[in-house]
C-alpha cells in the first residue's frame, strides 16, 4: 500500500457493516435459516439471540437492498467415514455495506 | 475414574416418580430438551435465591447425589420433586453421578450475551449422554435475557463456543418463563445466556448429570409402539439446512435404537437401505 493510499484509508469515514447469512442450501436465492450482524459504525450492537426473525428471507433479498455479498462457503465432499456427521452450518454467505459516518 | 456400566436390569425408579412416556423421551432425542413450566412449588422458589446465595455446597466429580446432596439443600428439594426424580430417571437409570452444579447470575443490564456454544469440549459419545438440569427460581422475562438455546442441535459435532459466530437462528428458543421451570438439556445442545436489558437480575441453578448405567428402557415403556415416536424423531427444525436434515434424522435413529434396544428400527428406510450389503450372488 503506498503512502497515499495509506492517508486516504485513514481520512475515510466509510464504515463496513456486516451481514453474515446462512442458508437452507448452497444457492444464493435458497431461504434464510441464520444470520448474524456486526456494525462498523458502532450505531448498534448486534449479539447473539437478539431477535426470533430473519432481516431477508433469502440471500438474493439482501442483494437487493444493498448488501454486497464477498464471501460464499465452498462446497467440500465430506471426508471418507464421515459422511453422516453434522458439525456447522454449512451455507455461510458474507455481505457488506460501507456506511458513510460523516454525514 | 472408569464409569462403571452393567446391561439392562428392572428399573428401579425413585418411590412416587413420574417416568417419562416413550414419546417424552423420543422428543429428548430429537430436540435434546424437555421443558418443565413451574412445576417447582412456591415454598421452594421463594427461598431459592437467598439459599443459592448463600453457596450451593462443594461437590467434587462424580460424587453419587446422595454424597453431594444432602437432605435439607436446594437440589435434594428439586431432585425430589416427582417430575424431575423421574425424568431424570428415565432418561440417565438409576444412580447418576455428578459432574458439576453452578448458579448463573445475570445482573441488570449486565455487559454481552454469551456466545452460543456447547458446555465442556466436543463430547461425540453415539450411544450415551449427559443431562443437564436448569432451574429457574423466578420468572424470566424476554427482557431480562434467558437462556438461547437451539432445539435439535445436540447431535452437531461441534466444540465449545466455536458456534459463536452464529447469532440468531429460525426456531431458537428465547426462554421465557415463569418462576420454577425446570428444563433438562441434552449436554451437547447449543445454547448461551442472553443479554439481560431488564431492571432485574436473573437466576439459573444447573446440574449436570453422568449416567451410571447403560441409558436403555428406563422410562415408561408401555407406548413403545407409538407410532407418535416416529413424528417425534422426524421432525424438522427450521433452522437445519434441506440436506443436513436428512442427517439430523439419520442420526436420531441411531440414538433411539441406542435407548430403546430396537436395533432394525428406521424411519422412512434411511439407516437400512445405506447399512445394506447383500451377500454375492450365488445364482449361478
Amino acid at each position: 500500500m503506498t503512502a497515499t493510499q495509506t492517508q486516504t484509508v485513514q481520512g475515510s469515514t466509510l464504515r463496513q457493516q456486516v451481514l453474515v447469512l446462512y442458508l437452507a442450501t448452497s444457492a444464493l436465492d435458497a431461504r434464510v435459516v441464520g444470520w448474524s450482524r456486526y456494525d462498523g459504525t458502532g450505531a448498534s450492537s448486534p449479539t447473539t439471540g437478539d431477535s426470533d426473525e430473519p432481516p431477508y428471507e433469502s440471500g438474493v433479498e439482501a442483494l437487493q437492498d444493498g448488501w454486497r455479498l464477498i464471501q460464499a462457503s465452498q462446497l467440500i465432499p465430506p471426508y471418507p467415514g464421515h459422511e453422516y456427521d453434522m458439525s456447522f452450518l454449512k451455507h455461510e454467505f458474507f455481505f457488506e455495506k460501507l456506511v458513510d459516518i460523516a454525514g | 475414574m472408569a464409569v462403571q456400566t452393567r446391561e439392562v436390569a428392572p428399573a428401579a425408579a425413585p418411590e412416587g416418580a413420574k417416568l417419562l412416556t416413550s414419546v417424552e423421551v423420543a422428543r429428548f432425542v430429537a430436540q435434546g430438551f424437555l421443558r418443565f413450566d413451574g412445576i417447582v412449588p412456591d415454598e421452594i422458589n421463594g427461598p431459592a435465591v437467598e439459599r443459592l446465595a448463600a453457596g450451593p455446597g462443594e461437590v467434587d466429580y462424580g460424587m453419587t447425589v446422595d454424597e453431594a446432596f444432602g437432605p435439607g439443600t436446594l437440589a435434594r428439594d428439586l431432585l425430589d420433586l416427582p417430575e424431575v426424580a423421574g425424568a431424570l430417571h428415565s432418561l440417565l437409570g438409576p444412580n447418576p453421578t455428578i459432574d458439576h452444579h453452578a448458579v448463573h447470575v445475570r445482573k441488570p443490564h449486565e455487559g454481552e450475551a454469551q456466545p452460543l456454544h456447547g458446555d465442556a469440549i466436543i463430547d461425540v459419545r453415539p450411544d450415551a449422554f449427559d443431562v443437564q438440569m436448569m432451574y429457574y427460581p423466578r420468572e424470566v422475562t424476554l427482557e431480562m435475557g434467558g437462556t438461547l438455546s437451539v432445539p435439535g442441535s445436540h447431535l452437531r459435532r461441534t466444540n465449545e463456543s466455536d458456534t459463536g459466530r452464529y447469532q440468531n437462528l429460525r426456531g431458537q428458543t428465547r426462554l421465557v418463563c415463569p418462576a420454577g421451570t425446570i428444563v433438562l438439556l441434552h449436554h451437547g445442545i447449543w445454547h448461551g445466556g442472553r443479554r439481560n436489558d431488564s431492571d432485574t437480575a436473573r437466576y439459573m441453578y444447573k446440574i449436570r448429570f453422568n449416567p451410571s448405567v447403560k441409558q436403555r428402557l428406563w422410562w415408561d415403556t408401555s407406548d413403545l409402539d407409538d407410532p407418535a415416536i416416529d413424528q417425534e424423531l422426524s421432525l424438522r427444525n427450521p433452522w437445519t439446512e434441506v440436506a443436513t436434515a436428512r442427517l439430523e434424522v439419520y442420526n436420531r435413529v441411531l440414538l433411539w435404537r441406542e435407548l430403546s434396544g430396537k436395533d432394525d428400527y428406521d424411519i422412512d428406510f434411511w439407516v437400512t437401505r445405506v447399512r445394506n450389503r447383500p451377500a454375492a450372488d450365488q445364482s449361478n
